[in-house]
């Protein structure tokens, strides 16, 4: 399990152009670098369950994100966002 | 950094260019029987295992960006609503046919 | 998806009914009692939690650890439903809430999602611009308070503990509750003790 305050990255990977598919990372964050803040529980792979698949447990993590790395005219101070460990890679 | 913006999602949303100058209409707005009615259907359908809420978002998701646009909130739902129990046989589609004709 | 799905709207709920019931899946009665239990969710019920966490310190610690409990403890049912989690103002921190993918909001404690948080404006400016987003809901947070905006993305649902506002002291929860709007429970705007416009 990965401790708060772990750097970590969300896997640059575009599922959408290689078909059909049901993805909670939003596009805006792939690629980019960001730090665990905490565990929230396991939750089963809404990218199977979408498609009535059989779908493994995975951690889901809080994660936060520097707003000016996304955007430069970004206007807040952290990004928080809900995301599951095999979007997760290390920094 | 990622040279693959183009392939975002059209409801995948967050910080695009394309509505960061649309105004948000902040005004209260009343469920109709019709909205209500597709919510009620979609939480039966969830808590009897018919269906998930991933696959209604998936079928939501589904929906080529210009009707999504066009259609309300409740009007997305109610076609991927259909097109999930379609999917899974829960009904056919000449059933499907002959009820939505019949009415 | 099934050219069929682009029937019209009502005329697709009309025919889904009819075999929902004909199957067994989901009568009329059941429908119609649906409605109105997802109709009995309203802001006032995250806004009594909200008073009640202003005035003892106890619920507060609990609402903050796991919304849900907190939740059930003020008499709402959260069986089968996604876990709350509760996000704290303060002097520091202002949250703001988003689902930019959808519309995940804590439906349990403050009912329907309100058109707005729908809207495709609220969705791609709240995470980038929120300054800008909560100037149009007339709320301004000095320059000094740092914005945390959460997106909203997977199994949780998300509700903001806002700051008491000040004049309200010896004010009991009856009387904070009443304060309370659902936008502030999501962080576009903050309670006053003065009485709204």
């Amino acid at each position: 399990m990965l401790a708060p305050g772990t750097p970590v990255r969300v896997r640059d990977d575009w599922p959408e152009a290689r078909g059909p598919c049901h993805i909670r990372t939003p596009h805006y964050l792939r690629g980019r670098q960001g730090t665990v803040v905490r565990h929230l529980g396991a939750f089963r792979n809404p990218e199977d369950l979408a498609f009535a698949r059989p779908a493994p447990t995975l951690a889901l993590y809080h994660v936060a994100f520097e707003p000016r790395t996304i955007w430069p005219d970004a206007g807040g101070d952290e990004i928080l966002v809900e995301l599951y460990e095999n979007w997760l890679e290390a920094a | 950094m990622s040279q693959n913006e183009s392939a975002r999602a059209h409801h995948d949303m967050g910080g695009v260019p394309k509505f960061l100058c649309e105004p948000i209409d902040t005004g209260t707005h009343t469920l109709t029987q019709f909205d209500r009615e597709v919510d009620a259907i979609r939480g039966i359908l969830g808590a009897k295992g018919v269906m998930s809420v991933d696959e209604l978002r998936r079928g939501i998701e589904a929906i080529p960006e210009a009707e999504y646009a066009r259609l309300t909130y409740y009007q997305r739902w109610i076609r991927s609503i259909a097109g999930n129990l379609l999917a899974r046989g829960v009904i056919s589609e000449a059933e499907l046919r002959a009820a939505v004709e019949q009415i | 998806m099934n050219a069929l799905t682009e029937a019209p709207s009502e005329r697709l709920l009309a025919g889904l009914k009819h075999l929902l019931a004909a199957k067994g899946i989901a009568t009329e009665e059941e429908i119609a009692a649906r409605v109105a239990q997802t109709d009995r969710a309203s802001p006032a019920q995250g806004a009594r939690m909200v008073a009640h966490a202003w005035t003892d310190p106890e619920y507060r610690a609990l609402l903050l650890r796991d919304g849900a409990q907190a939740a059930e403890a003020m008499g709402i049912a959260m069986g089968g439903l996604p876990p709350l989690g509760v996000l704290e103002n303060t002097e520091e921190t202002h949250n703001l809430v988003v689902c930019t993918l959808c519309s995940c909001y804590p439906r349990a404690v403050l009912g329907y999602p309100p058109f707005w948080f729908k809207s495709p404006g609220y969705r791609a400016r709240a995470i980038r611009d929120p300054r800008g987003v909560l100037a149009e809901f007339g709320t301004m947070l000095p320059d000094r308070k740092r914005i945390r905006v959460v997106d909203s993305t997977a199994d949780y649902r998300w509700m903001v503990l806002p700051q008491r506002p000040a004049g309200t002291e010896g004010w009991n929860a009856d009387r904070l509750a009443a304060l309370l709007r659902e936008g502030d429970m999501i962080g576009v705007t903050v309670p006053s003790a003065a009485p709204s416009s």
